[in-house]
């Protein structure tokens, strides 16, 4: 058990059903958090993936709500304050993006955190630059392309400093390099203010490289958890035609765990990783061959 | 509109916003088949939307041509386009408005004049293909993300255009309803449709689609069979782009080996089990 001061969420028994739905979209669902964690999130359409994530936010959506939610000490409920110690990143960048300009939209979440205007002015290059959209202050937002938009989307959570980030598929529209990028910007937060991340995401290869831990979604549930490693050899879950996306690296090495060629301690879900088992395995079945020469 | 003619065929085609700004499309040449299967690719803002939106008449080039079965799309009515030309928006919102499933779907077909009873048929096939037909009487705002995407594409195929265009039709998809999408557009080639499918998602380029083109900076990078074109490395990086992990793994094993233009899982794992499989 972790101490207590170590969680920063705390989910337990938490059921939600929105108005007029014949079944739960959160059901019975309880969940820890450590602090400086960063969580991943997957699961098909319709798990309930986005509900948790508003839920952690602390926007209940209307419906029936039960059990017990708890966002870095504040108590989470249907009308309760929403946690302003966390960001949340939306699905849809057009949902959260209000300003005119660029700028306008980055200013607006720090302003009504009453931050210090100079500060906030100095912070806007800085947040624009870390999701590749440097110069775009004064460009009116809906001139932004799809991408523009989710990357701004990304620098309105980014600006507020968050403890926690709370992103539901941040990296959809992302460009694979832009993926790439996001996931760096990530990394260095996480270095440089160990914030807590939690993400919904399906890119399995980025979320393998990046996450402490996975957790899987079905029906409003969690079905599996555990490391990367652990979590894509799950047969069920990953490696046939309905499953989930696992990482291609740990489809290859499952596929040959699966026929015998390799043994099942050196199977990984990471690229680097999986290169270095697969060099191995390929240079110790060539050095008969050439001694066969 | 002649059947004859290339499905697209664009000369120089520039293109800006307003006058003023800077070329969105600065000199596109392309020329898509009838019946050919087609990625666009590139880095967010490359111009594969605006691209795009010039292939129905949505948009008109500022100088050059495009040609829609051989018809000039600033000659053409805007109708004649509609009909030839289906398109899938990028963010289903953008597009979804009735209230009920099944009247989104057939607002286009009823659009082209067709008998109620052939409007019906076509909403329902569309509405089964996509797997939304349970759901054709529910509130279209009601359905989940993935559910929307799908009943967008329902209701472009309900008027079952002969040029298919669909843009990023798998984001916020989950692995299996993103297959599903590819699935459905796999089987509407087949049946000798053109589709052309703008998307950032290598691992469904390298799995499904036979041709693809690589826009970047408003002009066509590479344009070529999938195997050429998305296997060099040097070439997506100055589209901001890489290929998909299967590929990237492949090439660093290239001195045992392995062979450089791998696509899919399956191509990694033959390779792989060919030399230390039992001989």
């Amino acid at each position: 058990m972790e101490p207590a001061d170590d969680v920063a969420i705390r989910v337990r028994d938490l059921r939600f059903r929105y108005p007029g739905a014949t079944r739960d979209a959160l059901a019975g669902l309880s969940l820890d958090v450590c602090r400086g964690e960063f969580l991943g999130i997957t699961g098909p359409s319709g798990a309930g993936k986005s509900t948790l994530c508003l839920c952690l936010k602390g926007l209940v959506p209307a419906g029936e709500f039960s059990g017990s939610v708890s966002v870095a000490g504040q108590t989470v409920a249907p009308g309760s304050a929403y946690v302003e110690s966390s960001a949340l990143v939306f699905q849809n960048p057009e949902t959260q993006i209000i300003g005119l300009t660029v700028a306008e939209d980055l200013a607006f979440g720090p302003e009504n955190l009453r931050r210090d205007p100079a500060r906030i002015r100095a912070a806007i290059p800085v947040y624009l630059d870390q999701v590749r959209l440097a110069g775009y202050q004064d460009v009116d937002t809906y001139r932004l392309s799809g991408g523009q938009k989710q990357r701004l989307a990304i620098a309105d959570a980014l600006i507020l400093e968050p403890e926690i980030l709370i992103l539901d598929e941040p990296t959809s529209e992302l460009d694979p390099i832009g993926k790439d990028q996001f996931f760096e910007v990530l990394e260095r937060l996480r270095r440089e203010r160990s914030i807590t991340v939690i993400m919904v995401e399906h890119a399995a290869e980025q979320l393998a490289a990046m996450a402490d831990r996975v957790i899987v979604m079905q029906h409003g549930l969690v079905v599996d958890q555990g490391p990367p490693d652990q979590l894509y050899r799950n047969p069920v879950l990953f490696h046939h035609p309905q499953a989930e996306r696992a990482p291609q690296i740990s489809e290859v090495l499952f596929e040959l765990l699966q026929a015998g060629l390799l043994p099942a301690s050196q199977f990984t879900a990471q690229e680097e990783a999986g290169i270095q088992r697969l060099r191995a395995l390929l240079e110790n079945s060539v050095q008969p061959v050439a001694q066969r020469v | 509109m002649s059947e004859s003619a290339a499905a697209l065929d664009i000369t120089d085609l520039v293109f800006r916003y307003a006058s003023g700004v800077a070329d969105v499309l600065r000199g596109v040449n392309l020329r898509i088949d009838h019946g050919e299967f087609v990625a666009l690719i590139g880095q967010n803002g490359a111009g594969k939307t605006t691209l795009a939106k010039h292939f129905n008449g949505l948009l008109k080039p500022s100088s050059g041509s495009v040609r829609v079965m051989g018809r000039d799309t600033r000659a053409a009515p805007v109708a004649d386009l509609a009909r030839a030309v289906g398109y899938v928006y990028q963010n289903p919102d953008h597009q979804i408005f009735a209230q009920r499933v099944r009247a989104e779907a057939a607002f286009g077909p009823r659009n082209l004049g067709l008998s109620p009873s052939e409007v019906e048929q076509r909403v329902e096939r569309a509405l089964a293909l996509v797997g939304l037909r349970e759901h054709a009487d529910d509130f279209a705002f009601s359905l989940g993300r993935g559910q929307r995407q799908k009943l967008a594409v329902a209701s472009v195929l309900a008027m079952e255009p002969r040029i298919l265009v669909v843009d990023e039709p798998t984001t916020g998809l989950d692995q299996a309803g993103a297959r599903g999408i590819l699935d459905l557009l796999s089987t509407w080639n087949v049946e000798g449709r053109t589709i052309v499918v703008i998307t950032h998602d290598m691992t469904l380029v390298a799995e499904r689609i036979p041709r693809t083109v690589v826009v970047n900076d408003g002009l066509i990078l590479a344009d070529g069979p999938t195997r050429h074109v998305l296997t060099d490395a040097s070439l997506l990086r100055k589209a901001y782009l890489r290929p998909p992990q299967v590929t990237r793994v492949a090439q660093r094993l290239g001195d045992l080996g392995v062979a450089a233009d791998v696509l899919t899982v399956a191509e990694l794992y033959r390779q792989i089990a060919a030399r230390v499989g039992p001989s």
